[in-house]
């Protein structure tokens, strides 16, 4: 090869003649010598992207594997170096966490500690996580609609041979499991449960619904419309709801809302609603999220 | 006065509403909503800024009835207000000055969506600046995570499509690292909120008590937070992301998403790290030196590259690098002249974005710069406008980039060993930056072989013009009166640590 002078060089590079990603590269290239092997046009021939495949996971599984050893010794090292789990004097066993235990209840009213500090002492996170989920679904209508949507996509292997098994199975336990989730929603300031847990039992309810039963069914009652109405009611009475609450709150004013009897169904102030707007909001996701896999539309 | 206190909490909720309420408005509405909300934060963050201004001090705003460190709190001064106008500005910016390759690049059906992503992207920008809690923190950077994601692949071309799955294994690495950090942190101080966490971070680096895991936890949350902003070595998703996302896009994601993971990185250094740890345990340092290394290799990869929008991509790498840079080099001076560059690269790289895709739209979608060779003489504004883009990147004095590289020179002025080694970095990417961008002015303002091969669109040219004429217009008359804005930076800073 002839030598040339950094100086023709970025004259070349200048005019683009000379790239400098092909000089990079100019090792991958075929080692063609002339004669040592006889031109088949049948033969197959490698492209270069495969090529750099191969090489690539040559040395890729070792690199990854050291990295990852690296940072599996590390974390574990930082892990052992905490206080013991459950430890009494942990710092995390602090003023923070004997307020929300012993003054909860009066402060939020709610039965469930869970319930309150979610969706009371620290709502605003949580305000942004149901946040999550609507650009979840938002992100996958963008990736997904309008690809499969040709009436053929539905008319997918699974969903024309039904399983009759399947299809009973569904109808007697879809109602159960629907029933069980309003009652998660609804007793999320009571004991274990909410908004978050409810809405995916009732998530899941629709979606083994739709597998014995088909979407037309359901698309009776649950049409994109209304996909589009409940979740845009449950997301924005959630932020208003919360907006006056945090605005109450940083001004030192009472809010309308009362904390009630504990214990009661209807008590612990905007606990219950809130809880009823993220479920029918976790609902439509993972409704919405097996609808747009399924047959890229709700 | 007093009402201002409230805005905050106003612009973050209607960002969420707005977004929500977009998804089911028809596209053109949703691009109204998305503009006017853009706007209307503006404007709050200006009044916010301004009660700063007067009063001087930082307010502590509770998310509902409990302080810290029971309750999710927002907290600003001034450089929060600041950031968060400039951010709502840039946006506006960036959906105005592209909205007609928006039209062009996203199906009818589908242009809703974009808004919705957009408020949301606004949304989480207003809270990374405004929260006063680390996991607020890594809520809204979640949602940016997703939206930028849905931004990039809104533009349907195989090419973004495998740039966002890229990007989102980068950034969810990246979210996973900071959150493994905020879990180590909490283990270790049990708060979340920054006033405690501050305070519990040092009293144990007094004590010296979980020393590695604390260093650990600090580190991953700076790991996190770098690689989501694309800190070398972790730049490599930036040439497909950037390049190939539809041009107001590649401006929102390069200009701003990239710039509210750093702020907050910045504001855990003063509020939750402290200097004392964040320096005192080397990491300063290995930030110091990567900056330094992004700077020089982000310009050398622009180098090899032929098509525009890649160049100016890696282009991005670099100058994420000079933050870094300043980052690593002093708690003072170092974080002031990074601030100064964000924004300087806030302004700069959307305005660069928005023009090359009029070129390149003018030289019938050519991307390389021999096939737009010539083109900025048949678009001759927009040729102007990149042009003062590109010299603001290389620092040509009277712009805003000639400034932040003076103010990086002038931080590292200060220090001792870290002189050297800044100030021949800061000399060789400059010089790296003069080489690609002066071979892409000349390119694009050369003689083409074919003069009549171009035909410059007329459409959206208007909103085009006016846009990018405001970025580049704010970038020279910034560049040319500075002392203010130092001012407020130097005074916010001063609030914030």
């Amino acid at each position: 090869m002839k030598k040339t002078s950094l100086f023709d060089r970025l004259r070349q590079w200048d005019a683009e003649s000379f790239d400098l990603t092909d000089a990079l590269r100019a090792d991958q290239m075929p080692t063609e010598r002339p004669g040592s092997r006889v031109w088949n046009p049948e033969a197959p021939v490698e492209p270069l992207a495969r090529r750099r495949e191969k090489r690539f996971f040559r040395l890729y599984p070792i690199l990854a594997a050291l990295l990852l050893t690296v940072f599996v010794a590390l974390l574990l090292t930082a892990a052992f170096g905490l206080p013991a789990f459950g430890a009494e004097d942990a710092p995390a066993h602090n003023e923070v966490m004997q307020r929300y235990l012993a003054q909860g209840l009066t402060e939020t009213g709610a039965v469930n500690a869970v319930a309150g500090v979610i969706l009371d002492y620290r709502a605003f996170d949580t305000l942004g996580e149901s946040h999550v989920l609507f650009a979840a679904v938002a992100a996958v209508m963008i990736l997904l609609l309008g690809t499969a949507g040709e009436p053929s996509a539905e008319r997918s292997p699974l969903s024309e041979a039904r399983d009759p098994v399947l299809t009973f199975t569904a109808c007697v336990l879809v109602p159960i499991i629907l029933l069980f989730g309003v009652y998660v929603i609804l007793n999320g300031h009571l004991g274990p449960g909410g908004g978050f847990s409810g809405g995916a039992i009732l998530g899941g309810g629709l979606i083994l619904f739709v597998v014995g039963r088909g979407f037309a069914p359901l698309e009776r009652w649950l049409s994109l419309r209304v996909f589009r109405a409940v979740t845009l009611l449950g997301l924005c009475f959630y932020s208003l709801a919360k907006c006056y609450s945090f605005y109450c709150g940083a001004n030192h004013l009472e809010t309308i809302f009362s904390t009630g009897t504990p214990g009661d169904i209807l008590s612990a102030g905007l606990i219950l609603p809130l809880n009823l707007a993220v479920g029918v909001v976790v609902t439509c996701t993972m409704y919405g999220f097996y609808s747009m896999f399924r047959r890229g539309r709700i | 006065m007093s009402f201002a206190v409230n805005l905050p909490l106003f612009s973050i909720v209607a960002c969420l509403i707005c977004s929500v309420v977009s998804s089911v408005l028809p596209g053109r509405w949703a691009k109204w909503l998305s503009r006017l909300l853009a706007l209307a934060v503006a404007a709050c963050a200006a009044l916010v800024l301004g009660r700063g201004i007067l009063t001087g001090q930082t307010t502590v705003y509770l998310m509902g009835h409990y302080p810290h460190p029971w309750g999710n709190e927002l907290r600003f001064g001034i450089l929060e207000p600041l950031f968060a106008g400039a951010f709502s500005i840039v946006l506006l910016l960036c959906l105005t000055g592209g909205s007609h390759e928006l039209e062009r690049d996203i199906a009818t059906e589908r242009q809703n969506l974009y808004y919705v992503m957009a408020d949301l992207v606004l949304a989480a920008l207003l809270s990374l600046c405004y929260t006063n809690d680390v996991f607020t923190g890594y809520v809204f950077i979640e949602i940016c995570t997703i939206a930028s994601c849905g931004l990039l692949m809104i533009r349907r071309i195989g090419r973004t499509t495998l740039a966002a799955t890229r990007y989102m294994i980068f950034s969810l690495v990246g979210s996973g690292l900071f959150l493994l950090g905020v879990i180590l942190l909490y283990a270790q101080t049990g708060h979340l909120l920054f006033p405690n966490l501050r305070e519990a971070v040092s009293a144990l680096w007094e004590t010296g008590a979980y020393r590695f895991s604390l260093l650990t936890a600090v580190g991953l949350m700076t790991a996190g937070l770098g690689i989501k902003s694309g800190l070398f070595p972790f730049h490599f998703w930036m040439p497909d992301t950037y390049g190939y996302a539809t041009p107001a896009s590649a401006g929102i994601l390069s200009g701003l998403i990239s710039k509210g993971y750093l702020f907050l990185l910045l504001k855990l250094v003063c509020n939750v790290f402290g200097t004392e740890v964040f320096y005192g345990g080397a990491l300063g340092d290995l930030i110091f030196v990567l900056g330094m290394a992004g700077m020089i290799l982000g310009s050398v990869s622009a180098m090899a590259e032929k098509d525009v929008f890649r160049m100016l991509a890696f282009s991005s790498a670099a100058q994420i690098g000079y933050v870094y840079l300043g980052l690593g080099i002093s708690p003072k001076l170092g974080i002031a002249a990074a601030l100064f560059q964000i924004l300087t690269h806030a302004l700069t790289k959307p305005a660069l974005f928005l023009s090359a895709a009029r070129l390149s739209e003018a030289a019938k979608e050519g991307r390389s710069l021999s096939a737009l060779q010539g083109s900025a003489r048949a678009d001759r504004p927009a040729g102007l406008l990149f042009a003062v883009g590109a010299l603001s990147m290389i620092g040509v004095p009277g712009t805003m980039g000639f400034l932040a590289k003076y103010s990086f020179a002038q931080a590292a002025l200060a220090e001792q060993w870290k002189l050297l080694p800044a100030i021949l970095a800061l000399a060789v990417s400059t010089l790296l930056n003069t080489c690609y961008f002066g071979r892409a002015i000349l390119q694009l303002y050369a003689k083409p072989e074919q003069p009549t091969a171009f035909a410059p669109e007329r459409r959206g040219r208007g909103s085009f013009l006016s846009a990018t004429g405001l970025l580049c217009a704010a970038n020279l008359a910034l560049g040319l009166q500075a002392q203010p804005l130092l001012g407020l930076l130097e005074r916010g800073l001063a609030l914030m640590q």
